[in-house]
């Protein structure tokens, strides 16, 4: 397991310390250069503006993987939280948010966010808004399965006999004990929000001009796939490689976790 | 007299699960229930610990130094819970939250009663510790690196820091071989002696039950015979 949290934890350095690994500046246009195939001064050439597209993908992967890792962060803890309590205090609450959530799990994940972020406008945040909207209810609903399960544990009757305070068990209990799947289930998930976050840019609902995003930058050289591949395929690449880390860190995790190790 | 029980019925549903039971018992007295599995001998203890669900309807009296604890709002539950009364499971392995170590969660139910540092707990437990042959080293250890018998006595150290009046025991010595059930036998009767704490066993055991006994409570169908 140690291999695939070392390459992951290499993409979030190349992705953190992006500013200073890029050769050329990301944003800077040269005409002249525009479309140079690979070369030993551009090694992954340029795009339609002449940009270095090497350092548009290390810039890219900043802006990527911190937005799938804040998005993924936010609908986890959210979702976590709103099913631990769902599940810890039941009754109303619990029916009318659950009945929510039903609401949304309807729905097409992609179908939604593309109907969200295009209600929202474009920008990189208002398609992670539009992803937060339906992705916590995966969340809550794994959380509160949990929690049900953890409160007919001995050790829940035994917190509440001790005198402890439903807050208190919450945090000091409950989700201590439902983190480790949360955990796996969001490692797992890293993969797929790069994806639908590169997809909502490639439909031209996430970053904008002249944010260098992978998804955006696909979609700008998409009509010179077959004249200037290495424009698309780079940031293809990126994408490929990091899902493809993610997933298999996450499964990894998962095996690790959920004690499947013989 | 410390607790005295007047007409308890416990129902989910339209199910009756205890048909008006009534007992009492004074301070420094055990009272020892029996009776076949499923008979509502648990849910007795969960009712006066307050630990049953909310689609249980309890009608009837609990009460405890004369006041009656059935209906207690949350706050009022808490203040009672671990001080006043205690309560030992009856598998204490698992009443033990597996990702902390005992002395954390011991420690945990005394800070919601008392200003101790975690010093004077330490030295307080330690102290207890020696009456019930358990080595202090279990403060630090996980639940699961504990054996039936030391999580046994660990969960009448957490039941007891803070001598409680009552002690609720469900089946305390169900899980555990002749020999351990002997050492906690023995354990729970000196504490009645130290502290002259009420306890209140549920037990299938009849042996055990002549043993620690000064009245014994049979139910049968969630009707009481004494």
């Amino acid at each position: 397991m140690k291999k695939y949290f070392a390459a992951a934890g290499l993409l979030i350095f190349i992705a953190v310390f992006a500013d200073f690994l890029t050769p050329f500046d990301p944003y800077v246009q040269d005409l002249e250069g525009a479309l140079t195939p690979p070369n030993s001064i551009n090694l992954l050439g340029t795009d339609r503006y002449g940009r270095d597209v090497l350092s548009r993908v290390i810039i890219g992967s900043q802006t990527t993987l911190c937005a799938a890792l804040a998005l993924l962060a936010v609908i986890a803890s959210v979702g976590s939280l709103i099913g631990a309590i769902c599940g810890y205090k039941g009754g109303r609450l619990d029916t009318f948010l659950m009945r929510m959530s039903d609401i949304f799990l309807a729905f097409p994940q992609m179908v939604f966010a593309i109907a969200a972020a295009g209600a929202l406008g474009g920008g990189l945040l208002n398609a992670a808004a539009a992803l937060a909207i339906i992705g916590w209810t995966k969340y809550a609903r794994i959380s509160r399965g949990l929690v049900l399960s953890i409160r007919s544990m001995p050790y829940f009757d035994a917190a509440r006999m001790a005198g402890s305070s439903s807050i208190e068990i919450l945090f000091a209990h409950v989700l201590p004990n439902i983190a480790g799947t949360i955990l796996v289930t969001a490692a797992l998930d890293i993969g797929t929000i790069i994806m639908e976050l590169a997809g909502l840019s490639f439909l031209g609902l996430g970053a904008m001009p002249p944010t260098a995003e992978w998804g955006a930058m696909m979609n700008n050289g998409r009509s010179m796939l077959q004249t200037a591949p290495w424009v698309i395929l780079a940031p293809g690449t990126a994408i490929f490689i990091t899902v493809a880390t993610f997933n298999l860190l996450g499964d990894k995790l998962r095996d690790f976790l959920g004690g499947d190790r013989q | 007299m410390i607790l005295r029980v007047e007409d308890l019925i416990v129902a989910c549903g339209d199910k009756k699960i205890l048909r008006g039971v009534s007992f009492s018992i004074k301070r420094g007295e055990i009272l020892v229930i029996v009776g076949e599995s499923g008979s509502g001998k648990s849910t007795i203890l969960k009712a006066i610990g307050g630990l049953l669900d909310k689609k249980f309807s309890i009608g009837g009296k609990i009460l405890f130094d004369g006041r009656d604890i059935k209906d207690l709002p949350d706050k009022e539950r808490r203040k009672l819970s671990g001080d006043k009364i205690g309560f030992i499971f009856q598998n204490v392995g698992a009443s033990f939250c597996p990702i902390r170590t005992i002395g954390e969660q011991i420690f945990e139910s005394v800070k919601a009663h008392r200003d101790w540092d975690k010093k004077f707990f330490r030295e307080r437990a330690i102290e207890l510790m020696e009456n019930i042959n358990l080595a202090p080293e279990v403060l630090d250890e996980y639940p699961f690196r504990l054996s039936g018998g030391m999580a046994q006595r660990a969960g009448i150290l957490a039941a007891t820091i803070l001598e409680p009046k009552l002690l609720l025991a469900d089946e305390p010595t169900s899980a555990l071989d002749v020999v351990t059930q002997i050492g906690v036998v023995k354990e729970l009767m000196n504490l009645r002696e130290r502290l002259e704490i009420s306890i209140i066993m549920v037990t299938h055991d009849l042996e055990i039950a002549r043993r620690m006994a000064d009245k014994i409570l049979t139910i049968k169908h969630g009707e009481a015979s004494q």
